[in-house]
């Protein structure tokens, strides 16, 4: 093995283990700046770290007629959002993993995690577990083919599918105001909080049993398997925000092979994480959880914001 | 791309934004709050296309716009809905993302349409022509799909701004009389359409249109 490939085996390794070690962090400071919003304490960045702490350290308790799906069904989330972060690039754009998934095979990654839980929620049978798993298709028809709206528009300025040449290309070149994108940011955050069940659509901390998609899903889970899916949605999260980060504010990440620049792109991460966390928390603040037949017109728009931006690309080439 | 089409271009998305969240917008009182963004949108736009061309003439112009529907005809607007006492409304619409649909084929459409001209024209602003289309089509789509009858003069003043958007940015304007014109004539149908507005509520208890419908002699 060659510098090179050592080289660029620790930096993603570096960036892969960052993401996932961060992601509940990133967590515990969304749900600070909510506490600090409504005027409570709050429970503490590290809040995220001692749950999964806790519940690493508890048995696992299964139902009686749970299948081995039932059981694979945390590692393989787990693994799906591992493997969607490292291909996100966040410090520098020359990733190892780069190759192996482009945007539109990253929704697919997503979707895969998606299926597996939704079809884990119904594998034992109680009534809560198949609500949640239905609701969280429809919410799931609903928001990918946004998404996917949302990537053509980037992907379309920038001819490329891969995340690395998107980035490289936007981040590094004379500054041109592109309006599709800022079309394309606004569904985008749309998405970012329909996909990962935060508050217009479905709300994060709350056991109330009209309102619960994604608690509806994992309510059978204890002990280790809840502490993986617990962390594989705070690293879905990060992931989502890394991708708005690389798609539409890409300014400070580094190209490859340029080391001098990297403790400037670390510190840039950390700051517009730090920004878009207390963004995401002041939205979530201001808006109230809709009906859930609500939730198609929120997506339509959405979608609807999406396509504008696709098409005033097309059109105009702004 | 120079500084200032990427300027005239953004200020075409931001028209075609507003068209679309009134379109989708359910409250008259935000609805009014749109209409005075979006004149603020055009008077920018006129303003940027003048210091670009060099059509000083579109100073006077934005400063009318800026005048007229940033400030009087929001104001009175909102003086009509305080009188009329329905500040507060919330229409009820039927299946808003089909509506959206509707407007994105319509952007198709319009861009479609406008293709062809902006080919032959060598104008900067030739590129926005399609969205003043559009922003035409989708005001005329929410009188369509409003019954309420101040959201359809909203509407209607929408479309306007479309015209006068779709006129900047084919031609570098109207001629100072015919903009000035234009300009009188919304100031008096507003003006109209709010004395109508207290007679169709003496009249009907309600400014809801259908009721109009029934003005139709009975069959004996």
């Amino acid at each position: 093995m060659t510098l090179a490939h050592l080289i660029s085996f620790l930096s993603q390794l570096t960036q892969t283990l960052l993401v996932v070690l961060i992601a509940p962090l990133m967590l515990g400071w969304v749900a600070q700046c909510r506490a600090w919003l409504q005027n409570r304490s709050g429970p503490g960045l590290l809040q995220p770290y001692r749950v999964l702490f806790k519940l690493l350290h508890k048995d696992a308790l299964l139902a009686h007629n749970a299948s081995p799906l039932f059981r694979s069904a945390p590692y393989i989330q787990f693994g799906c959002m591992v493997l969607a972060a490292s291909v996100v690039p966040i410090i520098e754009t020359n990733l190892l993993f780069a190759p192996a998934a482009d945007v539109i095979a990253l929704v697919g990654v997503f979707a895969l995690a998606r299926v597996f839980s939704s079809l884990a929620a119904m594998d034992v049978g109680t009534a809560f577990g198949s609500l949640g798993a239905r609701r969280e298709m429809l919410v799931a028809s609903l928001s990918e083919p946004a998404l996917l709206m949302v990537l053509f528009t980037p992907l379309l300025i920038v001819q490329s599918s891969s995340l690395n040449t998107i980035v490289d290309t936007l981040a590094h070149r004379e500054f041109q105001l592109h309006p599709s994108l800022a079309f394309a940011a606004v569904a985008f955050v749309m998405v970012l909080l329909a996909e990962n069940a935060r508050i217009p659509i479905d709300n994060p901390s709350t056991h109330l049993e009209l309102t619960m998609i994604h608690e509806a899903m994992i309510l059978e889970y204890s002990g280790r398997h809840l502490a993986l899916i617990e962390w594989a949605h705070a690293i879905k999260f990060t992931t989502y925000c890394a991708i708005g980060i690389a798609l539409f504010v890409p300014w400070g990440i580094a190209q490859a092979g340029v080391w001098q620049v990297l403790p400037g792109a670390v510190f840039a991460l950390l700051v517009k994480l730090g920004v878009a966390g207390a963004g995401l928390a002041l939205l979530e603040s201001v808006c109230a959880k809709l009906r859930i037949f609500r939730a198609p017109e929120f997506m339509g728009m959405a979608f609807m914001l999406a396509a504008l931006g696709m098409l005033t690309r097309l059109l105009l080439g702004a | 791309m120079s500084t200032s089409a990427q300027l005239i271009n953004l200020m075409a998305s931001l028209m075609l934004l507003i068209a679309f969240a009134m379109l989708a917008q359910r409250r008259i009182k935000s609805l009014i709050y749109l209409f005075a963004w979006q004149g603020l949108v055009l008077a920018a736009n006129s303003l940027i296309v003048g210091w670009y061309t060099g059509h000083h003439e579109l100073y006077l112009s934005a400063f009318f716009t800026l005048l007229l529907k940033v400030m009087a005809l929001p104001l009175v607007l909102h003086y009509l809905i305080r009188r009329l006492d329905i500040q507060w409304d919330v229409e009820t619409l039927i299946n808003i993302p089909a509506t959206l649909l509707a407007g994105i084929v319509l952007v198709v459409f319009a861009f479609n349409l406008a293709l062809p001209i902006s080919q032959l024209a060598g104008t900067i602003t030739r590129g926005t022509l399609g969205i003043a289309i559009a922003v035409v089509l989708l005001a005329f789509l929410m009188m369509i799909t409003r019954r309420k009858a101040v959201p359809q003069v909203i509407g209607f003043l929408a479309m306007e701004n479309g015209l006068f958007f779709a006129a900047t940015s084919a031609t570098y304007g109207m001629p100072m009389v015919v903009e000035l014109g234009i300009l009188l004539d919304v100031i008096v149908g507003v003006l109209i359409l709010g004395i109508f507005f207290f007679q169709v509520r003496e009249a009907f208890d309600s400014l809801d249109l259908k009721h109009m419908e029934k003005l139709k002699e009975s069959d004996p």
